[in-house]
């Protein structure tokens, strides 16, 4: 009943010259998604990607398993060195992701642009 | 002395994962009849996901045997939603999740739940059923006067 977690990795470079590693995600972030959100995360050498953007653009729900999942990331990515952002969210999403706290420790942007601009 | 119009929808889930979006969408539906601003239509239906994942998952434990009930009744400045499921109900309310406490391992990533849906309607009740069955929680979402 869950639509399935689709997840891809691109790599990116800034327009300040930093190695941007993207997470896209597709579909449902729910209990169901943990391959394709902690899975397709923890399969990047930490070493080489210290930049993390998760891109939630063709994200329509999330649930708050979905969004303990996201928290997992965050705190593997704190304890490696990491730092992880996000763009894409709507603004309803934005607000519930601000109101659990994820803004603290993950940067939102609007869109890759934005988010690329910053970095 | 005029009398209140109130208008009820049923729906039946079974206590499977994904269903919740049965109810969410239905929830939906009712909101944007009733005038519900689109960002209120959306946190009713994390509300609404959220207390349907709790009944399915806590309340009925994922046996597929149950089913999770939710009832809409639609009135004319408000819409309450009632989900009823087969468990005991909730002994306590969990602290306020707290992000820090995530991070460093001292708080569990989950959750969340029922704060968010304390969060995003304007009331929230646990109700434990008698004999160990059918609680609910009720929430009430209210059309506000100046919403247009």
């Amino acid at each position: 009943m869950q639509s399935e977690t689709k997840s891809h990795v691109d790599q990116l470079t800034s327009p300040a010259g930093h190695a941007v590693t993207v997470l896209r995600f597709e579909g449902d972030i729910a209990s169901t998604s943990k391959e394709a959100v902690l899975g397709v995360y923890q399969a990047l050498p930490k070493a080489t990607n210290k930049i993390i953007l998760l891109d939630f653009t063709k994200v329509d729900y999330i649930n708050s398993s979905g969004i303990a999942l996201v928290i997992q990331l965050l705190i593997e990515a704190a304890n490696s060195g990491q730092k992880v952002y996000a763009y894409g969210l709507s603004a309803h999403f934005v607000k519930v992701f601000t109101m659990v706290g994820i803004t603290k420790y993950a940067g939102l942007f609007p869109d890759q642009a934005a988010a690329l601009a910053a970095l | 002395m005029s009398e209140i119009r109130t208008t009820n929808v049923e729906v039946r889930l079974p206590s499977r994962m994904g269903f919740e979006k049965v109810a969410m969408s239905t929830a939906a539906s009712v909101a944007k009849l009733m005038g519900f601003r689109d960002d209120r239509v959306e946190d009713l239906k994390t509300a609404v996901a959220e207390a349907c994942i709790n009944a399915i998952e806590h309340g009925n434990r994922l046996n597929e045997k149950l089913s999770v009930g939710v009832v809409l009744s639609a009135g004319e400045d408000s819409l309450e939603v009632k989900v009823i499921d087969d468990g005991t109900g909730m002994k306590k309310q969990p602290a306020k999740p707290d992000i820090d406490r995530k991070m460093h391992g001292e708080e569990d990533a989950r959750g969340m739940g029922m704060f968010l849906i304390q969060a995003l309607v304007d009331e929230a009740e646990w109700v434990s059923g008698v004999d160990g069955k059918s609680s609910y929680v009720r929430l009430v979402i209210r059309l506000d006067k100046d919403q247009g």
